[in-house]
């Protein structure tokens, strides 16, 4: 859109492994895939979606929580928060009953090999009252175990399986983490990017459905 | 197969719980996953005393196909009739989703004409899901003929449907920036016709069941929902409207043409069966009327925005939701400015809206999970993914 402020650094800026900001280039695509790139910015690409962004909300989250936002962003008008895991139980209940994000619409995960926390697992908020959206970003390292959010919105339980199961994420304190969509003996975490796309759990194939693997 | 005993995780359940195991007078049933009326491969495992259900525990899974770890290894493009293979009875509105949301991605806008057809498909699907819901939860509870009935209108939006795009049930019927295929030339004809038809069709539906006692007895404060539960649970769609939250994500946050019709939001009052009944009745009204004004005046122009043959969005993340006839759908694409997407999340409404059987199953009857089940209308394919 044309009336994005200029941001203040350039995409070339060396921060290619800040936590939740623009994401780096791919790892590993995986086998298969077209020659992958790694996709330099091109020395002329319009201005970068993502830009800071510095508005009520997100003041009364840094005056409120400091050092635990990590940073505030807008992509594509989008807003979003990256915050520290450790937080993340009191930062989810201070935007249920401050905020007014009284449904959590979606919780998932994405997997950045390359960084030093490997993971983000991104929260989608909705306010009823105020018709918005803001989501929570917070990059966790796979034993981390950051806090289960059943207990604030119970919606989480079968998203924090799912995300447990394609991910391989704990979460503390969640009441039946368990898989969801895979069966319950199955080895390894299908949407981490080190799965391939062919891979599958081939002792268990064998042993329970009488097959080989790889039909 | 899972591994596991039957029933093991209820009884462990139970011993949480500081029961032993199960009392005396409880059992476990197991229900599911071949059963007419779990819609599909749903297992649920059900903890009984006597004929009351005490709680309700889902298997889900054996539709699971990856759909999500197949989108990183797709082009934008070739992604795009995988969506339809999810909630597989509403195609249509799972591939609106996905091509809006890439669209945002994009930062491109399809044109008026296109987002007007669009539209109108849409709606005929919200219609057509509809009715297949109608027409197999009425049969789950007993009634036979509402699924004759249902099937012969959803006949002619499938027919629709095949005349516009060649498919009737995975249509694939949109394009990343618009429209593949320009509106066939009685498409206006054949909606009105059906528009027409179709108002007197519903009266028929009204007729056999709404004032019907048996109908009222099996429905009426079944599976009750309050819409503070609705809300923790992530129940949406007319499950939340029915216990009276007039929201819909069509008026809230419009998308398509959306914004340029007059429609209505039922509301229910009692959020149980009956009403989850009358809001999708009266839904299907709306999306009748929707679908006549938007007919009266299609815009002409192109129908494909300006998008290039190789799609590189730049990097970056978009989340976009809709509302399909079974609540919000909602995909996450995360862009790293390769052809292919970084990673696609989809928002199934029926895996959330499904999570919510255990709080309404609780205290009923054994029979009372069909209805309980028929009514959160769930499709498979989208819970599995």
């Amino acid at each position: 859109m044309a009336e994005e402020p200029k941001p203040p650094q350039s995409p070339e800026s060396p921060k290619p492994e800040s936590p939740g900001a623009a994401p780096a280039p791919p790892a590993a695509k995986p086998a298969g895939a077209p020659a992958a790139k790694p996709a330099p910015p091109a020395p002329k690409s319009p201005a970068p979606v993502q830009v800071p962004l510095d508005s009520e909300l997100t003041k009364r989250y840094r005056a409120r929580f400091g050092s635990a936002i990590l940073d505030a962003l807008e992509d594509r008008k989008q807003p979003y928060l990256v915050i520290k895991a450790a937080n993340l139980a009191e930062i989810a209940r201070y935007s249920r009953d401050e905020e007014k994000f009284d449904l959590l619409e979606d919780y998932t995960a994405a997997d950045w090999p390359r960084r030093e926390k490997r993971f983000d697992l991104v929260a989608v908020l909705y306010s009823f009252p105020h018709n918005t959206r803001l989501r929570l970003k917070i990059p966790v390292v796979a034993q981390e175990r950051p806090s289960s959010l059943v207990e604030i919105w119970p919606v989480a339980n079968w998203l924090e399986r799912e995300i447990f199961d394609m991910f391989g994420i704990e979460f503390a304190g969640h009441p039946d983490l368990k898989r969801i969509l895979l069966p319950d003996g199955w080895q390894g975490h299908p949407l981490r990017k080190d799965y391939d796309i062919l891979q599958q759990d081939s002792a268990w194939v064998r042993e329970n459905l009488g097959i080989e693997s790889g039909q | 197969m899972r591994t596991g005993a039957v029933g093991d995780t209820v009884q462990e359940d139970a011993i949480k719980n500081g029961g032993t195991l199960l009392g005396a007078d409880e059992l476990v049933l197991n229900m599911g996953p071949q059963h007419p009326s779990t819609h599909g491969v749903l297992r649920v495992k059900l903890k009984l005393d006597g004929e009351r259900v005490r709680g309700a525990e889902c298997v889900i899974g054996y539709l699971h196909r990856g759909v999500e770890k197949i989108a990183e290894s797709r082009t934008y493009q070739q992604f795009a009739p995988y969506v339809d293979r999810m909630d597989y009875v509403a195609a249509v509105s799972n591939g609106l989703g996905y091509c809006e949301a890439v669209e945002k991605l994009l930062n491109v806008e399809a044109p008026p004409r296109a987002r007007v057809i669009r539209t109108i498909l849409t709606e005929l699907q919200r219609i057509a899901s509809h009715l297949l819901w109608l027409g197999t939860h009425a049969l789950d509870i007993g009634a036979l003929t509402p699924l004759f009935y249902c099937m012969r209108e959803r006949e002619e939006i499938l027919k629709i449907f095949e005349k516009y795009c060649g498919a009737r049930l995975t249509t694939h019927a949109f394009r990343i920036g618009g429209l593949q295929y320009e509106a066939y030339d009685t498409f206006e004809k054949d909606v009105e016709r059906f528009c027409l038809d179709f108002e007197r069709r519903i009266q028929e539906y009204v007729d056999l069941l709404t004032g019907n006692s048996i109908w009222i007895g099996r429905t009426r404060n079944v599976g009750v929902l309050n819409a503070a539960d609705c809300i923790a649970l992530g129940a949406s769609g007319p499950i939340l409207r029915a216990s009276g939250v007039k929201w819909d994500l069509r008026k809230a946050q419009p998308y398509a043409a959306y914004d340029q019709y007059k429609f209505e939001i039922p509301v229910g009052t009692n959020g149980d069966t009956y009403d989850r009944y009358m809001v999708r009745i009266e839904e299907m009204r709306q999306s009748r009327l929707i679908c006549l004004q938007a007919i009266e005046k299609i815009p002409e122009g192109a129908i494909l925005g300006k998008v290039g043959k190789v799609l590189k969005p730049q990097p970056g993340e978009i989340y976009h939701s809709i509302e399909a006839p079974k609540g919000i759908l909602g995909y996450y694409v995360v862009s790293d400015g390769t052809t292919q997407p970084y990673r696609v999340r989809i928002r199934p409404p029926s895996f959330i809206n499904l999570q919510a059987l255990d709080k309404m199953c609780r205290g009923h009857l054994v029979a009372d999970v069909v209805a309980i089940i028929g009514t959160l209308d769930i499709v498979l394919g989208e819970v599995d993914r």
